[in-house]
């Protein structure tokens, strides 16, 4: 982990790139304001029922079995409205939606209709109608309209941005460093050699802006990986927060957070997966919290490539579905409403009789925090960002108006 | 030395040590396929546990971790971990001296092509001995052979969760209730053999996975009920391995429009008929001319990489021979970003010098540490579907900034004996930018120079 000073050096040695380059620093200034969007892929595909149990309904716990939680005391789901309920992990969420900042969809799912976590994650972050058909993610193409396709504005919190992010558009990418700092001369010296290498050069002076930014903002923040068993998630999300919330940061956010492909052994209230949605809630909170402020401009998104099985597969776990569920968080949202068309857990109603059938698109959601919160014009949306998306309309009601 | 000696070593090898060159120079594509021949890495390797012996341990610790004794648990993890900086200690030092880096290239991308990770507990302390023992005695053998090889292996067993997948008509699944895992029966579809395009259904995926019901890890005489499903006849067991005929799914099995027979060699009928399959040949094909040629390599290349592997019935010999011989893949740079192992992995070979030797389980930490703050956790991709194999994968800004970070802080330790600029001709000959050989020449310090080598644009790519 750097320290404070040596943060300052780097970020001096920063300015100065910039300083002799032809380049605006920070070309955010598209976005009228504060407004902050973060995506939370959540890699590995999500038992949204696991999430988001409909503990009202009638099949819920035969269907269910051992995976069912139970009806009270100890591992009992957060109730929400007599039928859904949260995971009894994701108390920071339920408070969250007591203070109406969390929506929740049941029963989304991409256009994409298959099994495959690697095809579904492509289509999830292309925002494409098939794998592979889109060759650059969806929130790089978004960044341009934006205003925001400088280089810094937008952070993926990895070492290199994943797919959703990449693209034509210039982003930055962030996580704390293990390594002793290299001195600013050096580090000029790089730069030069770097001249005839596009890659190497660009990459270099994001990555010096990016640590300038983080040197002010994440000075306290603890070392990812850090201690306990949610350390690594919160404490990328803390620093990834404070970067965000930087007056001169970045204004979109990305963040991966993997572990939910629960074959085996899943668990119910406790176990694998409640200790997983444990990390994922104590992140959430620190990510609010690193906010500070400007969470009450900020919409955060999460979703899966997909869901799992609804009945408990051979092996206590549950295998690739369909429809998972969507968190939308943060201070501009129109919070404590669930957005589910219900239709039960009978077999008949189960897409090819074992998975959750999709209602929503994922599109629709993105494109309506794109359209409500961000001010996205309609064509950009429908031609550049989510082109062949017009069965998945810009959902409304979103954002708190 | 020619351009071609240099890319011999940098593009099909991991990085120029110090005379590699120069020896490459003469007969580059004779140097290469001699390495096919060659392997001088088993001393290297001679000293680490087997697999069977690694699975009598587990299962005999499965009870006290089911006990949940936290002292017994924490010893578990901790022999895992020193289990895995053993292993690791070995592969980077064979990374860093051996003779055949084309062939060790070859193994990494095998094993990066059959990922498994420690990511899993009970996967992780097998990760080493799967590389060993699955990947490396057929990286220049029968792609059929490597991949029955590798799902037999307790590493992939128990990662992809085949190891507790039970046919739900077969007695144990009568008596236990238990059932059906797909993981590794779509991830053998998907990711090891056809590919994602290969043509296949969710029917032959649930297919596969009943066949390959009773594919397990030998665990000894076990609990009684266990003791006595073991007793059926048909029971086959080694390396670790056992197939239980008592929670094999009974009946014959219809994949890919093909009948296979109930029981264990059902499965290496259906396993056999995959690794020969032309989709497998176009995946394969695809996969390999992107690890060596570019991140979008020439359709022509492949095709010829894809004739190589039906022609030979998938003979590995054969298809790194075609590799060799392909026009494509002796262009000069850019060529390809290395990843962080494969750039750890060059610095240390070309200005290691003596420091090499002395890498064992203690020093190994801050090299794997290394490796992932630039990116890359040995063995442990971030899903079955291994590393990414593309530029974008290792240069994102932070990426970059760690890489150049990571070799000044090698350089400090490593740069002070020799001369920069003869260490930078030796590691590219003629790759080396006159650019780049100034900036060294005119570097403030040895160490510096050498940092401006390791960071330099010829040297991250390859």
């Amino acid at each position: 982990m750097f320290d404070r000073r040596t943060f300052l050096k780097i970020g001096a040695a920063c300015a100065a790139f910039v300083a002799a380059g032809a380049r605006a620093r920070f070309a955010h200034a598209a976005l009228p304001d504060d407004r902050r969007f973060v995506v939370l892929i959540l890699r590995g595909g999500l038992d949204g029922l696991a999430a988001v149990p409909a503990h009202g309904d009638p099949d819920y716990a035969t269907l269910r079995g051992a995976l069912a939680l139970p009806k009270s005391g100890t591992g009992a789901p957060i109730d929400l409205d007599g039928f859904f309920g949260l995971h009894p992990s994701l108390h920071n969420l339920a408070e969250m939606w007591g203070e109406k900042e969390l929506a929740i969809f049941h029963n989304v799912s991409t256009p994409y209709r298959d099994r495959s976590h690697f095809d579904a994650q492509n289509v999830l972050e292309t925002g494409g109608l098939s794998p592979h058909r889109l060759g650059d993610g969806w929130l790089n193409r978004a960044l341009q309209p934006l205003g925001l396709d400088g280089g810094s504005g937008a952070l993926a919190v990895a070492s290199s941005p994943p797919l959703l992010l990449d693209g034509p558009a210039r982003v930055t990418s962030w996580i704390p460093s293990r390594m002793p700092a290299a001195d600013e001369e050096f580090l000029s010296r790089v730069a030069r050699l770097y001249a005839r290498d596009a890659v190497f050069s660009t990459a270099l002076k994001q990555g010096l802006e990016t640590r300038a930014i983080a040197a002010q903002a994440t000075h306290d923040v603890p070392n990812a990986g850090g201690n306990g068993p949610y350390g690594a998630v919160t404490s990328l999300m803390e620093g990834g927060g404070k970067i965000l919330a930087a007056e001169n940061g970045p204004r979109v956010g990305v963040f991966d957070v993997s572990g939910w492909d629960t074959h085996f052994n899943q668990g119910a209230g406790e176990g694998q997966l409640a200790r997983r949605l444990a990390a994922l809630d104590e992140g959430l909170a620190a990510l609010k919290t690193a906010l500070g402020p400007a969470w009450k401009r900020t919409v955060i998104v999460a979703a899966s490539e997909f869901g799992r099985t609804v009945a408990v597969n051979g092996t206590g776990g549950t295998d690739h579905g369909t429809a998972s569920i969507a968190f939308v968080l943060g201070g501009a949202v129109t919070g404590g409403t669930i957005h589910a068309d219900w239709k039960g857990l009978k077999s008949s109603v189960l897409r090819d009789g074992r998975d959750l059938p999709a209602v929503t698109d994922t599109r629709a959601i993105f494109k309506g925090v794109l359209a409500d919160h961000l001010g996205v014009a309609k064509k950009s949306l429908e031609e550049l960002i989510f082109p062949d998306s017009a069965t998945a309309a810009a959902r409304k009601g979103i954002i708190r108006v | 030395m020619s351009l071609e000696g240099a890319l011999a070593a940098n593009r099909f090898g991991l990085g120029a040590k110090p005379g590699e060159i120069e020896a490459a120079s003469t007969d580059p594509k004779g140097w290469l396929a001699a390495q096919l021949r060659q392997d001088d890495s088993a001393e290297r390797f001679s000293k680490l546990e087997t697999t069977p012996t690694l699975v009598a341990d587990l299962v005999a610790r499965q009870q006290a971790c089911r006990a949940k004794d936290p002292d017994a648990i924490k010893a578990f993890a901790m022999e895992t971990r020193a289990l895995f900086l053993k292993e690791m200690a070995a592969r980077f030092l064979n990374g860093f001296e051996t003779a055949q880096p084309f062939r060790e290239r070859l193994v990494w991308f095998w094993s990066n092509h059959f990922a498994v990770s420690i990511s899993k507990a009970q996967s992780a302390r097998f990760v080493g001995a799967f590389e060993r023992e699955a990947i490396r005695p057929h990286a220049t053998g029968k792609f059929a052979d490597m991949l029955l090889a590798v799902e037999h292996h307790p590493a992939m067993q128990l990662y992809l969760d085949n190891a507790q997948s039970i046919g739900p008509d077969s007695m144990a699944g009568q008596l236990t209730g238990k059932g059906l895992n797909e993981n590794l029966g779509r991830e053998i579809l998907e990711l090891h053999t056809l590919g994602v395009e290969g043509g296949y259904s969710q029917t032959d995926v649930i297919a596969l996975a009943r066949i390959l019901t009773g594919w397990s890890i030998d665990r000894g005489r076990g609990r009684p009920v266990a003791r006595m499903m073991n007793a059926v006849a048909g029971s086959v067991a080694d390396g670790g391995f056992r197939f239980y005929p008592a929670r094999h799914e009974p009946g014959a099995k219809t994949l890919l429009e093909r009948n296979y027979p109930q029981g264990y060699d059902g499965g290496v009928q259906a396993l056999t008929d995959l690794a020969h399959h032309p989709a497998t040949a176009r995946h394969i094909a695809t996969k390999l001319a992107i690890h060596f040629i570019a991140d979008e390599p020439p359709p022509d290349s492949v095709k010829r990489l894809e004739r190589a592997f039906l022609d030979s019935q998938g003979d590995l010999l054969k298809v790194s021979e075609a590799l060799i011989a392909e026009p494509a893949a002796w262009q000069p740079l850019p060529g390809k970003v290395r990843s962080p192992v494969e750039y750890v992995t060059a610095a240390l070979r070309i200005a290691g010098g003596d420091r090499i030797a002395m890498i064992d389980e203690k020093s190994i930490g801050p090299v794997i540490q290394s490796a992932r703050a630039m990116g890359e956790m040995p063995f442990s991709a971030p899903s079955p579907k291994g590393w990414p194999d593309s530029a974008s994968a290792w240069t994102g800004s932070d990426a970059v900034l760690e890489r150049v970070e990571w070799g000044h802080a090698a350089a400090q330790k490593l740069g002070s004996q020799s001369d920069p600029v003869t260490l930078a001709d030796e590691a590219l000959g003629p790759l080396l930018e006159p650019e780049t050989r100034t900036a060294i020449q005119r570097a403030a310090s040895p160490a510096q120079g050498l940092a401006l080598l390791f960071a330099s644009p010829e040297f991250q790519r390859r």
